[in-house]
């Protein structure tokens, strides 16, 4: 160990708030895009599984290719 | 549309050879743009205006602006040329001229640097001839101005080059103006560093030949690798509408 | 080797090719990048001119490193959309820029940060740092353009050029930010340059790097599913997945 003891292992001789801000920001900015990443996925799965019960729905009613007739927007949830 | 498979000096026989057509397409944008005055004009008035906003902004003091000066100008020019660009394809774009050059059987590349050329005589080249005048504004002294003035003959259509690829890429975008901005000013940045650069050496009483070889370098390269950068632009924004 | 980069142009082949890597880039990643970090923060010795602020260096030099490699492997991609126009190729540009701005930032963050024990103040223009900050300029400049194109082909093409042209003047943006750097300050100590760093601080910084690598290659296969979900989301194969499983 570098350090004596936990207290110092926090204070770092008076560099600790600067040493820990960049490890927070560094694992804070990765976790929070990972998390991103992710969220984006559940987005466009719940959609495109949302869009497919529409289609589904549509096509019982009698439109052959699932598309409705009416207007329905699709929008990117990635964008 | 695929330029590709054309060898780039011989054209096709029966059509026009190439310096011909090039200074066809460099005659026609130059009597577009003294038809329109306007366009060439207001890059021209904002240069001087943001030129000002530095003194009334910061400090009109002597010693700030002998010091400031050469940057100051340097990056007025600079701004004053990314609002030039916006014209440079798009009138040509609006009204289908733009396409026929594309169609032409001369390679683009040699087209677009006609073109790029001719937006340069007349926004880069009055830059040029401008600065001297604003040069006294800002308590430039004789050499210093002078030398300004040699690194912006040399930088301006580096400008012109590096930014018709930024024109050529937002083209028809909704975005345009500020977007091409966003993307071409990084790429400003080594020419903005070496114009200044330049002039500051030669205040402090260093020769200055190396640093406007190496300006010089820069052009070369603009003007050789820019068009093709830019003519592959213009195919996918032509494509895209 | 050919009937590789043949896969390559079936987005589902790379799918299914990617969920099987994932795990192996994530834990191996972690693993390393982890028993770095640690090592790094409490095991490593004191350097002895900046104390115990260069423990910075440990993730300030894998996030600039990485940064400028993904820049890297982005204009390798483009090079691989303008000439064989492989779809794939800008899955990968398009997933991979928000990773690679966000890894710039961090080392300019960190870089700053680092700066204030070291120089007394939160910003410095040296060469360095001013170029990271090019860099990031450059990723933003593609993500806006990529983003402001709606045709998938045009704007695949278009952020190729830009990356291609932004990887071209990369080399000439460095030499001029050292080269006015030097104009404009006396020759400060570089971060991380030391004629010769004992190994028990380089180490851990070599494991850092590995571990990001493999962290990064992890997240690139993440965001590179969802787009290739999204861009061929009319397929059966898609469909018959979204309804049949969950999230990863």
């Amino acid at each position: 160990m570098a350090f004596d003891s936990f207290q110092a292992f926090m204070v770092m001789d008076g560099h600790g708030p600067y040493v820990w801000a960049c490890y927070a920001a560094f694992f804070l900015l990765l976790g929070g895009l990972v998390a991103w990443s992710f969220s984006q996925r559940r987005r466009l799965e719940s959609d495109q599984r949302r869009q497919l019960k529409l289609e589904a729905r549509n096509r019982q009613q009698g439109e052959p290719d699932g598309r409705s007739r009416r207007k329905t927007s699709e929008f990117n949830p990635l964008n | 549309m695929n330029s590709e498979a054309r060898p780039i000096i011989r054209p096709l026989p029966h059509s026009t050879p190439l310096l011909p057509a090039m200074w066809a397409v460099l005659k026609r944008d130059l009597k577009v743009n003294f038809r329109q005055l306007q366009d060439t004009l207001n890059p021209l008035l904002f240069f001087v205006m943001v030129v000002s906003l530095f003194p009334l902004g910061v400090s009109p003091e002597v010693a700030f602006l002998e010091m400031a000066g050469a940057g100051i100008l340097w990056v007025a020019a600079l701004l004053s040329t990314l609002l030039s660009l916006d014209h440079l394809y798009r009138h040509d774009f609006d009204d289908g001229t733009l396409e026929q050059l594309a169609l032409q059987p001369q390679p683009l590349y040699w087209l677009v640097l006609a073109k790029t050329l001719a937006h340069w005589l007349v926004t880069g080249l009055p830059l040029v001839l401008l600065a001297p005048m604003l040069g006294v504004m800002v308590h430039l002294d004789g050499n210093s101005a002078a030398i300004l003035c040699l690194t912006l003959l040399v930088g301006t259509p580096v400008l012109s080059f590096i930014g018709s690829i930024g024109a050529a890429l937002t083209l028809g975008l909704r975005s345009g103006g500020v977007l091409l901005s966003l993307l071409i000013i990084p790429l400003y940045i080594p020419v903005l560093i070496f114009g200044t650069g330049t002039v500051t050496a030669a205040a402090e009483g260093a020769p200055v030949g190396g640093y406007l070889a190496l300006m010089g370098a820069f052009l070369v390269l603009a003007m050789t690798l820019a068009p093709f950068a830019s003519a592959a632009a213009l195919r996918i924004s032509l494509s895209n509408n | 080797m050919w009937q590789f980069f043949h896969k390559l142009g079936s987005p589902k082949w790379f799918y299914g090719i990617a969920g099987r890597w994932m795990p192996w880039l994530l834990w191996s990643g972690l693993a390393l990048a982890l028993a770095g970090i640690v090592w790094g923060l409490a095991f490593a010795p004191k350097d002895y001119l900046q104390g115990n602020s260069y423990r910075i260096i440990f993730i300030h030099v894998p996030s600039a490193f990485l940064a400028q490699s993904v820049y890297i492997m982005m204009a390798s991609a483009a090079v691989v959309t303008l000439v064989w126009r492989m779809k794939l190729a800008d899955v990968f540009v398009k997933s991979v820029a928000p990773v690679g701005a966000v890894l710039t930032f961090l080392a300019l963050f960190t870089g700053a940060v680092w700066g204030k024990p070291t120089w007394g103040t939160w910003w410095i223009w040296d060469a360095r740092l001013t170029s990271m900050l090019i860099l990031l300029f450059l990723y933003f400049g593609v993500m806006a353009l990529g983003s402001a194109i709606s045709d998938e082909k045009s704007s695949a093409r278009a952020v190729a050029v830009l990356v291609l042209v932004g990887v071209v003047n990369i080399p000439i943006i460095k030499y001029s930010v050292e080269w006015w750097n030097t104009l404009h300050q006396p020759a400060t100590f570089k971060l991380t340059e030391k004629p010769s760093m004992p190994i028990e601080m380089w180490l851990p910084l070599v494991l850092v790097v590995l571990g990001l690598y493999l962290l990064f290659g992890w997240l690139a296969f993440v965001r590179m599913q969802t787009e290739i979900l999204y861009r061929e989301r009319k397929t059966h194969w898609v469909k018959t997945l979204i309804q049949s499983e969950g999230v990863v």
